[in-house]
């Protein structure tokens, strides 16, 4: 395939992952926002007025980013491992996988899809989180560069996911019994100077609290840790994911027989 | 001239040692309309599988149009379109997008696609459904649907695992005169199926596959002048109550207006003719019992098989 070839082969990729988490709206777009919006209307505003200030900012601004990054997270992965698992389970996988397109730019096209629902439930719940609080942009590019990368970890996170599983419970165990709890200890609620020392020292090994924290960094200005450790981090977890994946795509794991 | 497809020494061993292929080998000339046969589980489809990379071969070596699928992996792929045996299109997605998306996977820009989409589900009689769900099409349309999704990177050799497997009478009829339109104009096809008419009538070479291995490979033609004798069924007008006895043909009486009567090739059949017409029997119509072909494979199977009992 010349270069030409391959980029036509992503842009399809893409614009099918697009097309399908827009055409099923009702399932992949709307629920995120209303969960979100339920949130912010209880945490914010109901029980958050009363909690008052958390690290030097009002509840409701320090939860902001966090129930943002949530939702980037959370649709990220949930757009790749449903897409992907559903493509294994009607078997049309087997349309990419009987074409010449490598297994880097397949792999490229489930995961910049992903992004694109990860980051378009974000950006929605971004401006409807400007409805409930105020605040500003510290670092743009902190909050960029934070949230694309996260997005992209999730998204490989979810193809990997989906690449193991053999049926509908194996896609919804890792969500569950991981991902959210991972999210909810996060540091998406609290920071994590209210837990005791060996809490805290124990909250460090969570991923999502780097990139829930560094993104709070790039809007409010605020950290539990260093922003740069979050980099580091959550970019080494998506090259080893990347190439996890890659690996699988390449053996065909559960693909091919 | 490269063969279209040529399979050495290939075998597949599966997950708890069963072997699928035990190293066939094979070739399909440029132009071949060929027809892989062989019973269930006998390693058509996984032999189809590797050809399109969906199945992962244990050893031996596949090239398509010189293409080694190992070492030239991107072009033999786009030299080979393939018709599964089940439907592998998303049911959610429309017909049209089905096959721009293919196209696409091959590197085909989007209004090339476009083009070629309308012009394979027109020639399939899909255009009318090209904008509804592929779900709420019928089972015949989305084998033709399929067909079109294989054709849409116009592939030099099309593989068709069981095409006209549940499609009725009409239908595939109608397939095969399309197949044997897009085969005059250069595509080499192979074949599966297991209605051996649909073989004898479109196919030009055979092989035949059982346990793993290729029992017969050779012309149609060839394949059937192996076929010693041959039953025909034959109408008679008048009422018989019992079986006519003539020399040199077993007949047996089906009914009391109808027999059933073994030729062998050497005999000939207007002797037969003159023997019932002198026992007063008048022959109103007559038809082979069975497809002539499906004798065949039936024979080669079983003896194969006896000589695996036998091994």
């Amino acid at each position: 395939m010349t270069n030409r070839e391959k980029w036509i082969a992503f842009e399809t990729i893409v614009r099918r992952e697009i097309h399908r988490f827009l055409r099923i709206w009702p399932q992949t777009l709307l629920p995120p926002v209303i969960t979100i919006v339920l949130y912010f209307v209880i945490f914010g505003t109901l029980i958050g007025s009363r909690i008052g200030e958390m690290s030097g900012l009002p509840y409701i601004q320090f939860v902001a980013p966090g129930l943002i990054m949530m939702s980037v997270i959370t649709n990220s992965y949930s757009n790749v491992v449903s897409s992907f698992f559903g493509s294994k389970f009607q078997r049309n996988i087997e349309e990419l996988l009987v074409s010449p397109t490598p297994n880097w730019i397949i792999l490229l096209g489930f995961v910049v899809g992903g992004m694109c629902r990860g980051l378009g439930v974000g950006l929605i719940v971004t401006v409807l989180s400007l409805y409930f609080a105020d605040f500003s942009i510290h670092s743009l590019p902190v909050t960029v560069g934070i949230v694309l990368m996260t997005s992209l970890m999730f998204s490989l996170a979810g193809l990997i996911n989906a690449v193991f599983a053999r049926n509908f419970d194996d896609i919804s165990i890792i969500p569950t019994f991981v991902l959210t709890p991972l999210t909810y200890l996060g540091g998406v609620f609290y920071s994590i100077e209210l837990l005791g020392d060996f809490w805290s020292k124990v909250s460090m090994i969570n991923p999502v609290l780097y990139m829930v924290n560094a993104f709070r960094y790039g809007i409010a200005g605020i950290s539990d840790i260093p922003v740069y450790w979050a980099f580091g981090m959550v970019g080494m977890f998506s090259v080893v994911l990347f190439f996890v994946a890659l690996n699988l795509l390449e053996k065909g794991s559960r693909l091919r027989s | 001239m490269q063969p279209a497809l040529a399979i050495s020494q290939l075998n597949k061993t599966y997950e708890g040692n069963f072997q699928a292929l035990k190293g066939i080998s094979l070739e399909v000339q440029p132009g071949d309309f060929f027809a892989l046969l062989g019973p269930n589980g006998a390693g058509k489809s996984t032999t189809i599988g590797i050809i399109c990379s969906l199945v992962l071969k244990t050893s031996g070596t596949v090239s398509i149009f010189g293409c080694d699928i190992d070492t030239d992996f991107s072009q033999a792929k786009q030299h080979v379109g393939v018709v599964p045996q089940e439907f592998n299109f998303n049911q959610f997605e429309k017909p049209v997008d089905i096959l721009i998306n293919q196209a696409g996977y091959f590197g085909i820009p989007r209004e090339i696609a476009a083009e070629r989409a309308e012009k394979y589900l027109r020639q399939l009689g899909l255009w009318d459904k090209s904008h509804v769900p592929s779900r709420t099409l019928s089972g015949g349309m989305k084998r033709r649907l399929m067909i079109a999704r294989a054709l849409i990177h116009e592939p030099k050799l099309l593989v068709l695992d069981e095409p006209t497997a549940g499609v009725d009478i009409e239908l595939r009829r109608s397939m095969w005169e399309f197949l044997r339109e897009i085969n005059a104009q250069g595509t080499t096809i192979i074949l599966t199926t297991h209605y051996l008419e649909e073989a004898e009538s479109l196919c030009r070479n055979v092989a035949i596959i059982d346990h793993g291995e290729i029992i017969q490979n050779t012309s149609i033609r060839a394949l059937l002048q192996q076929l010693n004798k041959e039953l025909f069924v034959l109408d008679i007008r008048e009422q018989l109550s019992e079986c006519p006895s003539i020399e040199g043909y077993p007949i047996t009486l089906v009914d009391d207006h109808t027999l059933e009567v073994e030729v062998e090739k050497s005999q000939s059949i207007n002797e037969l003719f003159d023997a019932l017409s002198s026992a007063g029997i008048h022959v109103l119509s007559m038809r082979n019992k069975t497809n002539r072909l499906e004798e065949l494979f039936f024979d080669l199977v079983e003896k194969n098989l006896s000589g695996d009992k036998n091994d």
